[in-house]
């Protein structure tokens, strides 16, 4: 296989990590996170600066970007997801240029608008494979378990959930740390398989684009997540020349699924053996 | 004392600006209950349209304001005739609506970006730029205009929500949406209305800010500004989203005169933050909780 196919492949990974939190957050959960870059960034420069500074190894510096990135989100949701309201979307939007700002400015420890070079290139695709195939484990296992049902709960009716006793901001906030130990997950391998970090990789056009990855696929289902991520992960690399209109017709997507279809492409349906197995019985009996 | 006065003076004019736009995202808010992320698209066309008209029509300052706020307007009916009356009529969730408006946001600020291009733009000049003196204080004499026309339009559109008859019944209809039907008013209506007034006011206090800084496709980045602003007054409330810009105008100025302009909008979110904690309902506003 050509090293671009594995590049591709890689990036796949990495952003399958970050749309996987978001599904949980955005989609069972019901939580809009607008500033998911923010977290990725916070993996990122952490990881960075402690392999190239420090001398920290690979393993403990991505470990090290996602217990930050959990810190953060404790900050900014201990505040706002007791509140009814919008508070949490425009907290977590504020919080992604909040870290723009501070890793432009503090220019002694993240190298400012120009970045940190020259990252040892650790991620590897079986690492990156192997990480994200974990993490899909992991995140199908809690949509499954009592937590999970817990936060479909929240989503569908939080004051019914409450009700029965489900402490609705524990569940929120979980959720919410699960979703930044991912995507500052992402944000470390980003960082060290790309090479290189600046601001400007982890702006809110990156927020948007793995946004756009949970609702295309379909909020309700992780197999939707996946396949709109490998998808809009590979076509925008295939298709090059187009890369001006993408972000156009991204946009345009997106009020298309809201309009029409807005369980996105594949509903809440999963790609189970059991699942496979009923769709495959029912087209015999028609 | 002087800096002290001048940079109040700054605060407020900058802060009338984040008002406008914070009014009309209260609008939308608190009439449909979602954050309305087009309202920068919206806001940012408005600008551009102010732009072009002074540039390409050689028109007058005030006729290119008019065709800004208008056009803002329209493009504020357009975007909800066409991304979330769909959704509304079928009382879907909240959600969706937030999903489309952030849609309907990327869609305008990258059609700008491959249509007209991404660069920073400058207004002409369209007023003096020679500073009043009173005494041995200089004012800004921009920072006095844009102050004067936010508030013009801001005590117009107090008159229209609060003096007039459809003023009653956008309230009536942010209230309660399902009852003001039952009386006989339009909620479509009603929010195409409220659609136009917050486009208006957004394009309005694009072209200000235009006029003080530039103008580029992602200005619409400011509508942040006016999202702190209406939580620090108060989620929905529309004295507080003006109240919470002008503290927020006043804050910033100062962080950036007296401690660091890098770090200027650090204080904004600080200021939201602690907002949060201390008085979750924001400064005029109350904090609303689920009924069964």
């Amino acid at each position: 296989m050509s090293q671009y196919y594995v590049g591709i492949l890689i990036l796949i990974c990495i952003n399958l990590l970050a749309v996987l939190g978001l599904s949980l957050m955005t989609g069972f959960t019901g939580l809009f996170n607008f500033g998911q870059a923010g977290f990725l960034s916070v993996g990122a420069y952490t990881a960075a600066i402690l392999t190239t500074q420090y001398e920290v190894p690979f393993i403990p510096a991505l470990f090290a970007g996602m217990i930050v990135s959990v810190i953060a989100s404790f900050f900014i949701g201990y505040p706002t997801l007791r509140l009814k309201g919008d508070y949490f979307a425009i907290a977590t939007l504020g919080f992604s240029e909040v870290v723009r700002l501070l890793v432009e400015n503090l220019e002694k420890i993240t190298g400012g608008s120009r970045g940190i070079p020259r990252i040892q290139t650790y991620t590897s695709l079986p690492f990156a494979l192997g990480a994200s195939a974990i993490a899909l484990w992991l995140v199908a296992n809690y949509v499954r378990s009592r937590h999970g049902r817990s936060c479909v709960a929240i989503r569908e009716d939080e004051l019914a959930a409450e009700s029965i006793g489900i402490d609705s901001f524990r569940y929120k906030q979980i959720v919410f740390a699960i979703n930044a130990a991912l995507a500052g997950l992402s944000g470390g391998l980003l960082a060290h398989y790309v090479g290189f970090i600046q601001p400007s990789m982890f702006s809110i056009i990156k927020s948007t684009e793995l946004i756009v990855m949970v609702i295309f696929g379909g909020m309700h289902s992780l197999t939707g997540a996946d396949f709109s991520a490998i998808v809009l992960t590979s076509l925008p690399e295939l298709l090059r020349t187009a890369q001006a209109w993408r972000l156009v017709a991204y946009g345009v997507l997106v009020v298309l699924i809201m309009v029409a279809r807005p369980e996105g492409l594949m509903g809440s349906w999963e790609l189970t053996p059991a699942n496979v197995k009923a769709l495959f019985t029912k087209k015999r009996e028609e | 004392m002087n800096t002290i006065l001048q940079q109040v003076i700054n605060g407020v004019s900058i802060g009338s600006v984040y008002a406008l736009i914070a009014v009309g995202y209260s609008l939308v808010y608190s009439v449909l209950k979602f954050s309305n992320f087009a309202h920068a698209g919206v806001l940012m066309v408005g600008s551009y349209l102010g732009f072009f008209a002074l540039t390409l029509l050689n028109v007058p300052f005030w006729v290119a304001l008019f065709l800004a706020i208008v056009g803002a307007g329209i493009l504020g009916i357009v975007n909800e005739r066409l991304a979330y009356r769909p959704i509304r009529i079928r009382d879907a969730p909240l959600l969706y609506l937030m999903i489309s408006s952030l849609g309907a946001s990327i869609f305008l600020e990258n059609f700008i970006i491959v249509t007209i291009g991404p660069t920073f733009r400058t207004y002409p000049d369209v007023f003096p730029i020679a500073p009043f003196r009173v005494g041995d204080l200089s004012i800004g004499r921009l920072d006095i205009i844009i102050f004067v026309i936010a508030a013009i339009s801001m005590a117009l559109l107090t008159w229209i929500i609060y003096g007039t008859q459809m003023g009653n019944a956008i309230r009536a209809t942010s209230y309660n949406m399902r009852v003001a039907s039952l009386m006989g008013i339009n909620p479509d209506l009603v929010v195409a209305i409220v659609f136009f007034l917050a486009g208006a006011s957004g394009g309005l206090g694009g072209v200000l800010f235009g006029i003080k800084y530039t103008v580029w496709p992602g200005m619409g980045i400011l509508t942040l500004k006016a999202f702190i602003a209406a939580v620090v007054g108060g989620l929905g409330s529309l004295p507080g989203a003006v109240l919470g810009a002008m503290v927020l105008g006043v804050t910033e100025t100062f962080a950036a005169a007296f401690v660091s302009s890098a770090f200027r909008d650090l204080f904004s979110y600080a200021l939201m933050i602690i907002i949060i904690l201390v008085r979750p309902g924001g400064l005029m506003g109350t904090v609303t909780g689920d009924k069964a």
